[in-house]
């Protein structure tokens, strides 16, 4: 073996790191409260912030700007204790009081915040010495999974809130220069708290929002990593010279959705029979090339803590399909699929393999193309069938009651099951994991055997680096880019 | 000054003018309505699956959506012209400040363009007229209107493929920095700015050389071969003069297809110019921005327009005078 260079050799210290973002936008804000798109959320959150907890590579929530936590067996009161010594970029110490008027920065009637739903379930924040005790409205066992949330990352107090705009945190990077829209450049915290990370001397953002410009871009070298790679050249990108693919299954998954209280969708029989027709293996390999994973029709993936991974796989079986129609008291059903690639992209392809799978089943899809504008506005939620996307949620109880709690703001099937809302009020309580594992198994299950929404395939998170960059083998699937947080985990080669 | 404006280039020039502004103020209009007309309502394409009908009214009632049309477009318009345009729906910023790099920005690009493209034209132009029918003036002409036929994005793809990813001649990115020194600015600008040159140089090349050969066939053309004046005199000084009203109107054009056309270009090399900045802002509903560029991008066009006409009118006299 000798000439031949370990793949993972000792993290070292320098060099610059240039990232090719496919997104990026002139409205593009250092207030994470905003930040949808990658490119803000890698500047606020990946660089610039930390948040109390984080999720590392393994999926294990462990400590960031608390040292630990204590759990009231309730689950309603929580104790951060607060690292001390940590400083902020421009020299200030974090204190109690950064991460009180933070949390408050998120809140409020008019907030607009990605995060207001996790700091509306705040009754009460107090400060003890070190400590910040939090009080909330009724319990909840994966809080400490909330405060690693890519939008609470915590930034200085001022007098009447906190200083989002000069991007100070106590982060890997400091902000040298933002054009919001082109690029961000930084520079390695030089006392940074956090030991064995943020290898690099200098980090590069570049908005590259065109798919095919970004993928060149990191073939001539000009950046070393790129993101958003398209399945259907990804297979160029892994023929490329000196360039990795590299891609972990994440939470990101498609879904066809159902309008449970109106018929033929009201009838379970209906449903399954739906479910049965659509053939997932093929659409994974047709519409992801391959680059993601069948889904189970419900939205808890292997990234999930607990994901029911013995639940049996539901396959294509047009026989099993026409067995719950004939249950329905149907031998024909004809149903319309409102679709555009809006919903995700390769929709409309999607729903047309959908439309000759389920054709074996009796089932006649009719494909209705809608314009991909608007689609949001006038399609989503406002026909019976139709398609739509869910970047996932790092906690099941997250996405559970958002998307299919009877009373889930986002919940776009209007499906309603008393049994799954008595378990999420369950789960949410209970601390003991191996009962939450139980819990969250019967919630899958429910979903999968009686749910409204049709969940073909889950997206794998994708990103290509070349050479130049070392990318640990474990990488983290909550987020892509090893958890968005890549650019303090990685190092020049 | 009397005299002055009884001199019918004046008069031209100023009824041009208020043509021009007539147009804008047209065009304006239209602007603020298409945008209106846009299927899907804003606060919904903006909020997208997050909307539920209580943000909707909130995000309409925050920014005046719920008042009538015509109300919101002459407060619009008067605001603009004293350059008010508006803030960002999206960030709340002023969209002139959103602007401002971004006009910047287009700005060198098509200037760097003109540079290469226009001298390059008039050559080309002025040896395929010389050298009619030979190899060259076919060559010439086949590989301009090769250019010209390809769609701007392939055209683009084609020159990071083989300039940037084949050779690493030059970097495929151009996302340049404005306090770059100079030279390393137009470094990275070279790609898109040899993509335009390629795209310009079909129309103005062969304009020039079609000119030339309709005066090379001219009396005084040949009167000044046979008194044997040598074929390089007679090409700059006899021929090109008179040539110059045509190419001049030509190359006003192209300019303003440089300053308002290459929404495309900058896409495929991430140029972070104003057309991108607009089709993001198309795509995130941010109307006061989307207004704000595409009115800019209208004055461009429409005020170079009436530079060629003008240029036109004055190259060519006759023109001065309707026919009765």
């Amino acid at each position: 073996m000798a000439g031949m260079r370990p793949a993972f050799a000792e993290p070292k210290r320098g060099g610059t790191l240039r990232l090719g973002m496919g997104t990026g936008s002139a409205n593009d804000s250092l207030d994470p409260a905003l930040a949808i798109d990658t490119f803000p959320i890698v500047l606020n959150f990946g660089c610039l912030r930390n948040c109390l907890t984080e999720v590392g590579p393994d999926g294990q929530l462990r400590p960031e700007l608390a040292e630990s936590w204590d759990i009231s067996p309730d689950a309603k009161v929580w104790t951060f204790r607060i690292r001390s010594g940590v400083e902020f970029h421009d020299g200030r110490t974090l204190t109690p009081s950064d991460v009180v008027a933070t949390l408050r920065h998120h809140g409020g009637e008019s907030s607009t915040s990605t995060a207001s739903s996790i700091i509306a379930g705040i009754e009460d924040m107090t400060i003890d010495g070190d400590n910040v005790r939090i009080t909330l409205v009724e319990g909840n066992a994966d809080f400490g999974f909330l405060m690693s949330f890519y939008a609470l990352g915590i930034m200085p107090a001022t007098d009447d809130g906190v200083d989002w705009a000069s991007g100070v945190g106590t982060g890997a990077y400091v902000l040298q220069d933002f054009q919001p829209g082109v690029r961000a450049r930084l520079s390695r915290n030089p006392n940074y708290w956090k030991p064995n990370a943020a290898y690099f001397d200098e980090v590069e953002l570049l908005s590259i929002r065109d798919t095919t410009t970004r993928q060149n871009a990191v073939t001539t070298g000009d950046v070393d990593v790129v993101e958003r790679i398209d399945p259907r050249t990804a297979r160029l990108l892994q023929r490329a010279n000196g360039v990795t693919l590299r891609e972990i299954q994440g939470l990101l998954h498609y879904t066809f959705s159902m309008n449970a209280p109106e018929a033929p969708f009201s009838d379970n029989n209906v449903r399954m029979a739906l479910k049965y027709g659509v053939n997932r293996e093929a659409m994974v390999q047709t519409i992801l090339s391959g680059h993601g994973a069948v889904g189970n029709d419900q939205p808890i993936g292997p990234a999930n803590k607990f994901y029911a991974a013995d639940l049996e796989q539901r396959t294509y079986d047009p026989d099993r399909s026409k067995y719950f129609l004939r249950q329905a008291g149907m031998d024909k059903l004809t149903v319309p699929l409102h679709i555009s690639d809006a919903a995700f992209p390769g929709a409309v392809d999607a729903a047309l393999m959908y439309q000759e799978q389920a054709a074996e089943s009796g089932i006649t899809i009719d494909v209705v193309r809608e314009p991909s504008e608007g689609y949001f506005s006038n399609i989503y939620r406002r026909t019976p069938f139709f398609g739509s996307y869910w970047s996932g949620r790092p906690t099941e109880d997250w996405i559970f009651s958002q998307g299919y709690a009877s009373d889930g703001a986002l919940n776009e099937t209007q499906w309603k099951n008393e049994r799954f809302d008595e378990l999420l009020g369950m789960g949410r309580l209970e601390t003991d994991d191996s009962l939450r594992a139980e819990i969250y198994r019967e919630c899958q299950e429910i979903l999968r055997d009686d749910g409204a929404t049709l969940i073909p395939m889950f997206a794998n998170h994708m990103f290509a680096h070349r050479e130049t960059v070392v990318v640990p083998e474990t990488i983290g699937s909550n987020y892509n880019l090893d958890g968005y947080k890549g650019v303090e985990r990685w190092w020049a080669a | 000054m009397k005299d002055l404006m009884r001199s019918p280039v004046v008069k031209m020039m100023v009824a041009r003018l208020l043509i021009g502004l007539g147009t804008i103020a047209v065009i304006s209009f239209v602007i603020y309505g298409v945008i209106e007309l846009l299927p899907g309502d804003i606060a919904r394409e903006v909020l997208k699956s997050q909307a539920t009908d209580e943000s909707v009214r909130a995000f309409n009632e925050r920014l005046g959506l719920d008042r009538p049309f015509l109300e919101r477009y002459f407060e619009w318009l008067g605001n603009a012209l004293h350059g008010d345009l508006g803030r960002s729906l999206i960030s709340d910023v002023p969209v002139s400040e959103l602007l401002a790099q971004r006009v910047k920005n287009s700005a060198f690009l098509a200037v760097l363009a003109a540079v290469l493209a226009v001298p390059l034209a008039l050559l080309l132009g002025i040896l395929s007229a010389t050298f009619r029918n030979s190899v060259f003036d076919r060559a010439t002409g086949i590989t301009t209107l090769a250019c010209v036929s390809l769609p701007e994005f392939a055209l683009g793809y084609l020159m990071i493929l083989f300039l940037a990813v084949k050779t690493g001649l030059f970097p495929s990115l151009s996302v340049i920095d404005p306090g770059a020194p100079l030279l390393e600015r137009i470094w990275q600008t070279v790609l898109p700015a040899l993509t335009l040159t390629l795209i310009v140089q079909a129309h103005m090349s062969r304009m020039t050389r079609s000119s030339l050969v309709a005066l090379f066939q001219r009396p005084y053309i040949e009167m000044a071969e046979l008194k044997g004046l040598r074929r390089r005199k007679v090409v700059w000084r006899h021929a090109l003069p008179n040539a110059m009203g045509p190419i001049a109107v030509v190359i006003t054009l192209n300019m303003a297809y440089l300053l308002t056309g290459i929404v495309v270009i900058e896409a495929v090399f991430a140029y972070p110019g104003l057309g991108q900045l607009m089709v993001d802002a198309v795509a995130r509903r941010d109307i006061p921005l989307v207004q704000a560029a595409s009115l800019i991008f209208a004055t461009f066009y429409v005020s170079l327009n009436t530079l060629a006409d003008v240029i036109g009118i004055v190259t060519n006299p006759r023109l001065l005078y309707a026919r009765k």
